[in-house]
């Protein structure tokens, strides 16, 4: 609307409109209510405003109103619930194939890393038209990546991965806001999400400093850390085949069965005897504290690459956190 | 109607001015303590959610440090509590039976108890300083997983344990020590005579903390001390 | 016509004894509701002060007028004093304390000495609470939320955690008298269907601060100790977990709006009573409501939690809770809305607050609609919108509920009338006021500006100023009636024992009451809100 008086946000993603329509209709049936509720007490104020010699009549209640304006709000409650679950599932289940693009909360900066190798500060350039999923972690204290124009909000915690993801649908320049307050400059805590049409996305990749993948960064740290010794990728490894693992079931020692997403892979590092696979023994080392979480980020995006596109596994988000036992 | 029990209470000193008979006073009070006790119960439940979040967590390195308590000073300071509960019982019946001695007899018993279970728990915590198993910047805690003698425990998990026994145990010794001071008031007050059969209401209120305190300690023993044991 | 001088008095609970020890130990009910009246008092005008500092700042979006790190801690101690020091106890402890025993025709509590104990207690919180402002305070918003709260502040987390924890302690004391008095001390013939709906307003409220308070105190306390003693209960790099500190401070938490809200809805019953003549259109199923949001409410904490990490199942499991809370909530509105119909309508002072209650409940409780539903929420919460939604009940709802009972019951607690113009004047400004600084946070919010933001774009600049414009009329709305209440203790019309000719127990004994409240203990044979038996202020009756 006005310049400097907006008083709706800019909508640039698809879930943007979903979130709109929903709440557009709750602002409709709070001005009904309150159109109906006001216009009733009004004229009750007025009609049956005190006049001398005129007595109030006694009712005691009634109990078919009583269900009436119970159930038929509830109704529409429930209806509202409904709805709201629907868009709350769309914007917690990242679509497969979506680019990952990993977050590194910490007082008072984001830091993100493209898959590419590209990494930006309190900025974050994706292209219009595609599914980016955020995979995010706090170094210190709770963060919140809030995205007004793309209605997503996802508190970033520390000691474990949460996911967020977009599909940017407008080019243009987007407030990024920490929603989660941190400390002295939260409110300075604020960045910009960049959508840009394909072709200058391109240009904009091809232009930084490619210092190589993230994936093939997280492979040096894989081989200078030592990991390569036990994870071999013949049956002769101490430790599992790491190849094929992400995105699929992987059984526990103890008859779980649980899906090798971007937490289990970190808890795997940071705290090994939390879920160890059948058929291995307890002996790999810790890892917490002796890994940044730049590292982690690159040792995941390395798994991750080693396994063919996941098949017919939903890359559902796990909000395990780490050192739970699930 | 001149010897009806509103009549009679209207001469008992105990009666408040604001009731209109001792009946009404008793219940009141009653009331107000159970309420109070469940109060506690979620006080303390807050803290036993946070166990047993932990616990179901990191059940291996639960197990170690459990092992690692002093299980016969936790059993005997459980025998402790029970009997101390068993004596404040005593006290009671000997109140209703307007025995004042014995009554007197019976609390000082309870105290000692109670100040007994202080002392070996202040033995215990004194302990663990020493092994260096109290949180913080000078933890230090080594283990194996059960079963897996080359795979070591992750120490951070067995801190949390002991942060929660220590705040688990601390705030039930907070309770006891707020108990040996009602105690001791009651003790005085029993002594001059202020409790018989027709009066014995604090008695029995600060019974039913007592009994209270017992029974938390007595969910904290297995729970701390017993975890895995019976290998 | 007012009085100067003041006539010989009959014996009542101000007069009977004279001297700060007769207050300081007291162990009278109404004193002790009124040393709750004057300290409530204090902590809201100081809590209110933060609240003007903040909206100062806020007027221009760069953080110009204190430091990052003092705003920080003006909207943390802003919230910190409003809520424990201010709205939990307020009408509990303030109309609870001095009109729960005498509307059910008892000579006091249960339990005189714990109740003034409680007052003490509060004091003590208090003292140490101030103490933590001028210190600096704390600056981990009301919230504490860790790892931030354990390892990372700066601030005097300990001190605010510890006074908070006591302050505890005096809601349970207070939560247990009522629910103690209530059970054993009505007056014969005074059974529960009898009893006015503010009774069973401060009942359910009683119930939910002895089962969530001890919460809450246990949370705080950890968050100490962890501070203190360097556990890790709650920190992730030693396995703890800081989502388990925010279900077990939201368990609390959320109950603890009710505490706010549900007394403010007893008196609007009292009120909406007493200015319609005739008696609450379905009392049964207001009072069913007050017991069923009281226990619905503990059911519903992680709705605050919806985009915290918890998970996509305990998400629809909350925000399905979280509708089936309001449901009686609504209800409310419907009943009292309900008895306005063929009443006989009159605009004082409590009445024009019981409207803006109903109001601003309703727009506010509406806009809880919009954070229950999961969708909606991810984008809004943690942002003005919350902030407009949760003032609109606790300044919108419990405040004026507040300010309308002090009003309706003021003949009866001093023995006199306050100025009615000025009465209907405040009320006036504090509505007009609270709307103009808290609707713009609805589209602040909507548009993206996030809470506990020192700094922000400027194009959120306009809303912010709208919304400070109206802190400052609300401000003048609330200090008129400090004025004029303190006035009227001195030349207000002389009260006599039922200048409203309402209905209710606390009505048939003289203004101020005797020390014992009564006389001879009541024999109640009416139904509550017999309105048909009491006469309106004119005598001849025409059946409509």
């Amino acid at each position: 609307m006005f310049e400097n008086f907006p008083l709706w946000p800019a909508r640039a993603s698809t879930m943007a409109g979903n979130v709109d329509a929903l709440f557009v209709f709750l602002l409709l049936l709070s001005a009904f209510m309150c159109a109906a509720i006001f216009s009733m007490i009004l004229i009750f104020a007025l009609k049956y405003r005190h006049r001398a010699n005129v007595e109030a009549e006694q009712i005691e209640g009634s109990t078919m109103l009583e269900l009436t304006w119970s159930i038929i709000p509830g109704g529409i409650f429930l209806f509202i619930f409904a709805w709201g679950a629907f868009i709350f599932f769309q914007e917690r289940t990242p679509p497969q194939g979506a680019s990952t693009v990993y977050v590194v909360a910490k007082q008072w900066m984001w830091k993100l890393q493209h898959e590419e190798g590209h990494s930006e500060i309190n900025e974050l350039h994706v292209p219009v038209g595609k599914d980016v999923k955020l995979v995010m972690t706090s170094q210190d204290v709770i963060h919140s990546f809030y995205v007004p124009a793309f209605r997503i909000k996802q508190d970033v915690l520390p000691g474990r991965y949460t996911i967020a993801w977009f599909h940017a649908t407008r080019p243009g320049t987007y407030h990024l806001f920490c929603a989660e307050y941190c400390g002295t400059m939260h409110s300075g805590m604020i960045g910009n999400i960049v959508v840009m049409e394909a072709a200058n996305y391109e240009n904009w990749l091809a232009g930084g400093r490619a210092s190589g993948s993230l994936a093939s960064a997280g492979q040096d740290i894989f081989q200078q850390l030592g990991c390569v010794t036990c994870h071999r990728t013949d049956t002769q490894g101490r430790g599992p085949n790491l190849v094929g693992v992400f995105g699929h079931q992987v059984q526990l020692e103890d008859g779980r069965n649980v899906l090798a997403d971007e937490n289990y892979i970190r808890e795997s590092i940071l705290d090994p005897p939390a879920k160890v696979v059948s058929g291995f023994k307890p002996i790999m080392p810790v890892f917490q504290g002796l890994v940044s979480e730049e590292q982690l980020n690159a040792l995941v995006a390395y798994v991750k690459s080693l396994s063919a596109a996941p098949a017919g596994v939903a890359a559902t988000p796990s909000m395990v956190p780490a050192g739970s036992k699930q | 109607m001149s010897d009806s029990p509103a009549v009679l209470d209207h001469h008992n000193p105990e009666l408040r001015h604001h009731f209109a008979d001792m009946g009404q006073q008793k219940n009141a009070a009653s009331l107000g303590m159970w309420l109070f006790l469940g109060t506690e119960v979620m006080f303390f439940g807050g803290m036993f959610l946070a166990y047993l979040i932990y616990r179901r967590w990191y059940y291996p390195e639960f197990v170690v440090a459990s092992n690692s308590l002093n299980l016969p000073i936790g059993a005997a300071n459980t025998a402790i509590l029970i009997c101390s509960s068993l004596s404040v019982a005593l006290a009671i019946r000997a109140a209703q039976t307007n025995k004042r001695v014995q009554t007197v007899v019976m609390l000082v018993l309870t105290l000692v108890f109670g100040l007994a279970f202080l002392g070996v728990k202040a033995k215990e915590w004194h302990d663990k300083f020493v092994e260096h198993h109290v949180p913080g910047t000078s933890f230090h805690f080594e283990g194996s997983m059960p079963g897996h003698p080359e795979a070591k425990i992750n120490p951070a998990h067995a801190q949390v344990f002991f942060s929660m026994y220590f705040a688990m145990t601390g705030m039930h010794a907070l309770h006891m020590i707020i108990g040996v001071g009602i105690f001791l008031w009651l003790i005085y007050q029993a002594w001059k005579g202020r409790f018989n059969s027709e009066y014995y209401t604090p008695l029995e209120n600060s019974g039913l903390y007592w009994h209270f305190v017992d029974i938390i300690w007595i969910y904290l023993f297995p729970l701390f001390y017993l975890i895995d044991r019976h290998k | 016509m007012s009085s100067v001088a003041i006539t010989p008095e009959r014996p009542n609970y101000l007069n009977q004894e004279y001297g700060v020890r007769s207050w300081l130990l007291t162990t009278d009910h109404k004193r002790i509701g009124l040393l709750y009246l004057m300290s409530i008092t204090f902590f809201f005008f100081i809590g209110g002060f933060f609240a003007l500092l903040i909206r100062l700042e806020l007027l221009t979006p760069a953080g110009d007028l204190v430091l990052a790190d003092t705003y920080n801690k003006l909207f943390t101690m802003h919230g910190q004093v409003m809520v424990f020091f201010f709205l939990v106890p307020s009408i509990p402890a303030v109309l609870g304390n001095f009109l729960v025993p005498i509307m059910i025709g008892a000579k006091d509590l249960a339990f005189p000495r714990i109740n003034l104990l409680s007052w003490y207690v509060y004091m003590v919180a208090g003292l140490i609470m101030l103490h933590c402002i001028l210190i600096g305070g704390a600056d981990t918003g009301w919230t504490f939320y860790t790892p931030f709260s354990t390892a990372f502040s700066h601030a005097s987390v300990i001190e605010a955690g510890v006074s908070i924890f006591i302050a505890g302690f005096s809601s349970i004391l207070t939560g247990l008298n009522i629910v103690v008095t209530v059970h054993r001390m009505r007056a014969p013939g005074m059974t529960w269907s009898r009893l006015p709906l503010f009774v069973w307003s401060q009942y359910a409220t009683s119930i939910i601060m002895l089962l969530g308070t001890p919460v809450l105190a246990i949370t705080l306390l950890l968050v100490v100790f962890e501070r203190a003693f360097n556990l890790g209960i709650f920190d992730p790099n030693r396995g703890g977990d800081p989502l388990l500190f925010q279900h077990l401070f939201w368990f609390y938490s959320h109950p603890a709006v009710y505490i706010m809200i549900l007394p403010a809805m007893g008196v609007v019953s009292e009120v909406v009573a007493c200015f319609t003549r005739k008696r609450i259109f379905g009392y049964s199923a207001m009072a069913t409501a007050v017991i069923g949001i009281a226990v619905l409410g503990f059911l519903v904490w992680a709705h605050h939690m919806f985009v915290a990490g918890i998970s996509l199942y305990s998400a629809l499991v909350f925000s399905l809770l979280s509708y089936f809370v309001a449901v009686p909530s609504a209800v409310k509105v419907f009943n009292w809305t309900a008895t306005m119909y063929k009443g006989s309508i009159k605009f004082t002072t409590p009445m024009l607050y019981a409207f803006g209650f109903i109001g601003l409940f309703t727009m506010g409780g509406l806009t809880g609609l919009f954070l229950a539903c999961l969708g909606v929420d991810v984008h809004v919460t943690d942002t003005y919108f919350v902030i407009a939604h949760f003032h609109y009940i606790m300044v919108g709802g419990a405040v004026m509920g507040y300010l309308g009972g002090l009003h309706y019951w003021w003949p009866k607690i001093s023995g006199r009338m306050y100025p009615e113009s000025w009465g209907r004047l405040a009320a006036l400004i504090v509505f007009l006021g609270f709307n103009l600084t808290f609707f713009p946070q609805f589209v602040l919010g909507y548009l993206g500006m996030p809470r506990r933001y020192w700094q922000y774009p400027q194009e959120f600049q306009v809303l912010n100023i709208l919304s400070t414009a109206g802190a400052t009329i609300l401000a003048v709305g609330y200090v008129l009636p400090m004025i004029y209440f303190v006035w009227s203790m001195r030349y207000g019309k002389i009260a006599d024992g039922n200048p409203w000719h309402a209905a209710g127990l606390e009505w048939m004994t003289p203004s101020p009451p005797p020390t014992f409240n009564f006389d001879e203990t009541p024999v109640v044979t009416w139904e509550a809100y017999n309105y048909e038996e009491i006469p309106a202020p004119e005598e001849v009756r025409i059946e409509r």
